[in-house]
């Protein structure tokens, strides 16, 4: 059965390698996605302020859309969206008053309280699928890469929304990667910050919080870095132009894709850091 | 309104339909029931030098809100399309201000980015809707704001196609977006620089250019009156159900 799909804004622009890579891998192991046929920003950050209900009406109106395909999951593959929805989802499922001001604001769409589950791709593979089966269905397995899982804040914070029942200390990137046949590496800063939006407002200090990711997976020995999100790409990615470090970064979409000996392609490296082209082409994996 | 003619004659005839009242910026007024808002304005005396433009539900130059009794709902009409209901309370809103960004198209790229660098409040959006509910051309326009946000230009062309730029959604907007100049910015950049140009017409202007039809131009321009009526007469018509590959038994005019 075909399952709602969510894109989010950069997932369409910058971070086509984040979807692309993910949506073919996804028709190759048989799971079918559909993207929304009409959907908005999910307003890329759940206001942490009690009050502000109106940066609430964007991801709960993408949560109407998805109801409204008749379907009981929202898959999404960017972290911040994720996110978002996810809690915007667990709000109107749990506050009742909440939901019933957002419910009346909202007066030209249905009613909605958390009728849809949202989901992150790596659950809906580890669900759908089962890493033992995703295993058996790599033709290119990614033996020697040594990869360090990150997961940054936002796919296990807060607990209530994590992907893995451990968000402390999560696995479930490091299954997904040993399924693949790579070598997941275990790093302390795993789920530190990259420095988020402080990109903005404070470019410094989160330099000094990418610094420190990525030395923590330098130190771990790792040959690259695997990311779900867009921003965390920017910050620990583009970024290291300003910083001493030099070591790859990639999605996780992309290093499936290649697993799953799908075309270089569909993977749009052409997006991902020089020299994370440079590690590829050592490894032999074909770039167009 | 089909025929303009017809409504002034409304106008003054409507001693002979019954009254209603409507509130037209809070005073009251008895109007003839079956006028446009327009022409119960102008019934109840005002005159319109701007806020009228095309008459025909096009131009969209009078924008009007109203509410009624026992309803919380605003809601909106172009005055010279809506007929007036009673109780009505209404104003014309046919200007709002919105800034138009300047910028050169001949040089532009025609991305995202630059519209996103015209108007970054673009950004401001939070969904709240109320840009569509109240666009009396039902454009759905928070879709095409957030198509323009995600970089789908296409999408946010097709579905601001409809807009008659009246400005009602930038009255109502909490996000202060200029939204029909953000939308005519995109629909400039897919018409321009996405949309494949057209090779045969490009090729028939410089067919034009190079004179190649000027014989028969002339032919036509010293033909006599009746000659041209008999031309006109003679004309052959496309079939109303042919293909796309029909064409007309002169060739002369056609490309080769």
């Amino acid at each position: 059965m075909a399952t709602s799909y969510y894109p989010g804004c950069t997932l369409k622009t910058k971070a086509r390698n984040l979807e692309v890579a993910a949506l073919e891998s996804a028709s190759v192991l048989g799971l079918e996605l559909v993207e929304l046929p009409r959907w908005n920003c999910c307003g890329a950050v759940y206001s942490l302020a009690d009050d502000n209900l109106l940066n609430l009406l964007a991801p709960v109106r993408v949560l109407i859309r998805a109801l409204e395909q008749g379907n009981d999951k929202l898959v999404t593959i960017c972290s911040m969206c994720y996110n978002t929805l996810a809690r915007a989802n667990r709000m109107m499922r749990e506050d009742l008053e909440k939901r019933h001001t957002i419910n009346g604001f909202m007066d030209e769409e249905p009613d909605y309280a958390g009728e849809i589950q949202v989901v992150h791709y790596l659950d809906f593979l580890r669900d759908e699928l089962g890493w033992a089966e995703l295993r058996k269905r790599v033709t290119n397995p990614l033996q020697g890469l040594k990869v360090a899982p990150y997961y940054g804040c936002t796919l296990t914070r807060p607990y209530e929304i994590s992907l893995d029942p451990r968000p402390e200390a999560p696995t479930i990137m490091s299954d997904f990667l040993e399924a693949l046949g790579a070598t997941p590496t275990d790093f302390p800063h795993s789920t530190t910050c990259c420095g988020s939006y402080q990109v903005l407002a404070d470019p410094q200090s989160a330099l000094a919080s990418a610094e420190n990711v990525l030395g923590s997976a330098i130190s771990s020995s790792a040959d690259i870095l695997a990311l779900s999100c867009p921003l965390c790409e920017y910050n620990l990615g583009l970024r290291q132009r300003d910083l001493p470090t030099d070591i790859p970064t990639i999605f996780f979409s992309q290093l499936l894709a290649m697993a799953l000996g799908l075309g270089a392609d569909l993977c749009h490296f052409e997006l991902n850091q020089v020299n994370t082209r440079k590690l590829l082409r050592e490894r032999d994996f074909p770039l167009p | 309104m089909a025929n303009d003619t017809d409504s002034r004659d409304k106008v003054q005839d409507s001693p002979q339909l019954p009254k209603i009242p409507i509130f037209i910026m809070g005073k009251r007024y008895m109007v003839p029931e079956e006028l446009t808002i327009m022409k119960a304005m102008e019934y109840a005396g005002y005159q319109f030098i701007r806020g009228c433009g095309c008459r025909m539900g096009v131009c969209g130059a009078c924008g009007t809100v109203y509410r009624k009794p026992g309803d919380y709902k605003i809601r909106v009409g172009l005055a010279c399309q809506t007929v007036v209901e009673p109780e009505m309370y209404l104003t014309q809103l046919p200007f709002y201000p919105a800034n138009r960004a300047s910028y050169d198209l001949a040089g532009a790229q025609g991305s995202a980015e630059e519209i996103h660098a015209a108007y970054p409040e673009v950004f401001r959006c939070v969904s709240c809707n109320a840009c569509t509910k109240i666009c009396p051309a039902e454009v759905s326009v928070m879709d095409y704001i957030a198509a323009i946000k995600r970089g789908d230009l296409e999408l946010a062309s097709e579905l601001s196609f409809e807009c008659i730029q009246c400005g009602l959604c930038v009255s109502r907007c909490m996000a202060e977006l200029p939204q029909y100049h953000i939308a005519q910015m995109a629909r400039r950049f897919v018409g321009a620089k996405l949309t494949p140009k057209a090779g045969h017409l490009r090729e028939q202007v410089r067919n034009i250019a190079e004179g190649r039809y000027k014989d028969l131009m002339d032919q036509l321009e010293s033909a006599s009156k009746d000659s041209l009526i008999e031309l006109y007469k003679a004309r052959q018509w496309e079939p109303a159900k042919e293909g796309e590959d029909w064409t007309p038994d002169d060739h002369r005019g056609l490309l080769s």
